[in-house]
């Protein structure tokens, strides 16, 4: 973008500038947008599996209820209660929430359309997605009241009980693309699984670590059934007991956009990303961006279509999950995918 | 055996992918919400909603104040007083029932002599505050005048089971 505005007639150091401050609007506004979409289709899909209608009301088909809702939160009155600790209690969702958009900074729409095309892609969005927890923790801790600090330990021990592994399965993605970029990343899986589809997950040594992802996913952004940081039956609301108004909202815009990256990162990391789903010159025509779409919408949809219907975990049957079984399993795998390729690739 | 059986279902999550798949039916089934507003489930005939004191077909009130549903009024809702009037005929004066105590039980209905009050098949009388729901004479006459037909055919069409 920036080679527009320099052709512009600007001068260089500013078109730079301009252009980065010009794609940062393009990701987040339409970003925000997504977000409030995604949560009237989660809420939508949750109900249709209920046998209820969900939000119906609100313009056509209740398709402006998440602005609806967000207009009356904005329009509440903050409260902070008085023993909370209010510079921490005020910026944890805003940590929380400006985290949650960082990591979209790496993310390729399509071949070579990264705001920020960085080799270690994949580093940073580790990086960024262990920050995330944070906002979780300071939020339970600054709010002064027992079931948010309850949220926050739960919240942070699941965290990074669950990021150790996603570190496992990423390796294992990062060994096949031989690369940490997520651009390369996605240009690897052309015609990976028998020439012809592109996808990791096509590869049967890849598959399980695509299932694990994906449950990882789940757990990482604290959706059912690893909701346990705001398990309503036992913790009220979890970590955002005490907020209200602008606060509660970004806690859920950035909930609801960590859940959007997890879904995009499936897709980029063993469904192709922008790549069209087989190897064939047609597909090529349809932009990337509307394939990257279609998959994160699928993977979306996946997500709700869990919340749905698993009943939540136990806490010691997360743990048990996390490191009993994807952190040896997802151990294992890294040997096993070394292995392979040193058979293989490198022999 | 079967621990071969128990692994290989718990890491091929077969349980998970058996209830996902129902649950994926249920996704495109026709939902079972009436969508309230705009749709209304049917209502008996003993539908008992919002009271209403009724009228004879000539305009005269049925009500004779013998406040027997001031008297079998369990949560003693209702309060009359009654004078003679200017005819000679007994009538009440006042009549008021506190929809906020009402119980919906239908027993004023079933004490009265003469079908006057009665509970209609009207539900949807909530109000902003709870004094509006301190209902008088003048209210719930009104009640009768705006669900005489539906009350008068609630009534026929129960009729032949009394």
């Amino acid at each position: 973008m920036t080679e527009t505005f320099i052709s512009w007639g600007m001068d260089p150091n500013w078109a730079w500038g301009v252009a980065t401050v010009a794609g940062i609007l393009l990701i987040a506004l339409p970003l925000m947008l997504a977000v409030a979409m995604i949560i009237y289709a989660d809420r939508k899909i949750w109900a249709a599996i209920a046998l209820r209608r969900g939000p119906n009301v609100v313009g056509p088909f209740g398709l402006l209820q998440s602005f609806a809702d967000g207009l009356k939160v904005f329009l509440q009155e903050t409260i902070i209660p008085s023993g909370a600790n209010r510079g921490l209690f005020l910026i944890a969702p805003i940590i929380t929430f400006t985290v949650a958009l960082l990591a979209w900074a790496v993310i390729p729409f399509n071949s070579g359309a990264v705001l920020a095309d960085i080799n270690v892609g994949l580093l940073y969005i580790l990086a960024i997605s262990s920050l995330g927890v944070y906002g979780v923790i300071l939020s339970g801790w600054a709010s002064n009241s027992k079931y948010p600090f309850f949220s926050a330990l739960r919240a942070s021990a699941q965290m990074i009980s669950y990021e150790v592994s996603i570190g496992f399965i990423l390796i294992g993605v990062v060994l096949y693309a031989d690369s940490f970029n997520l651009n390369e990343i996605i240009k690897a899986q052309q015609g990976h699984g028998l020439g012809i589809v592109n996808a990791f997950g096509f590869n049967l040594l890849m598959f399980p670590l695509a299932v694990m992802f994906l449950i990882s996913a789940l757990a990482e952004t604290a959706r059912a059934p690893f909701d346990l940081t705001e398990a309503e039956s036992e913790l009220v609301a979890g970590y955002q007991t005490e907020y209200s108004s602008m606060s509660f909202a970004l806690f859920w815009l950035g909930e609801y956009a960590n859940v959007l990256l997890m879904a995009t990162l499936n897709a980029i990391l063993f469904w192709g990303g922008w790549l069209p789903p087989i190897d064939w010159a047609p597909l090529y025509s349809v932009p990337g961006i509307v394939w990257l779409f279609a998959k994160i919408l699928f993977f979306f949809f996946v997500f709700s279509w869990v919340k749905a219907t698993v009943p939540r975990y136990r806490y010691d049957q997360l743990m048990r999950l996390g490191w009993k079984i994807f952190l040896p399993i997802s151990l294992i795998w890294v040997f096993l995918i070394s292995g392979w390729l040193m058979l293989t690739r490198y022999s | 055996m079967s621990y071969v059986g128990h692994l290989v279902k718990s890491f091929t999550l077969w349980e998970f992918v058996k209830a996902h798949a129902l649950t994926l039916k249920y996704f495109f089934k026709p939902k079972a919400t009436i969508n309230y507003p705009f749709e209304k489930n049917p209502l008996s005939p003993r539908f008992r909603g919002e009271h209403a004191l009724r009228r004879y077909p000539n305009g005269e009130e049925r009500c004779i104040a013998c406040k027997l549903c001031e008297a079998v009024c369990p949560a003693q809702a209702i309060t009359i007083e009654a004078e003679p009037r200017d005819d000679g005929s007994r009538r009440t004066t006042r009549y008021d029932i506190d929809m906020t105590k009402c119980i919906y039980c239908g027993f004023c209905q079933e004490a009265c002599p003469v079908d006057a009050i009665v509970e209609g098949p009207n539900f949807e009388f909530a109000t902003e505050t709870r004094e509006e729901l301190l209902y008088d004479k003048a209210k719930l006459l009104a009640n009768g005048d705006k669900w005489e037909r539906a009350i008068a055919a609630n009534l026929a069409a129960d009729a032949p089971y009394r």
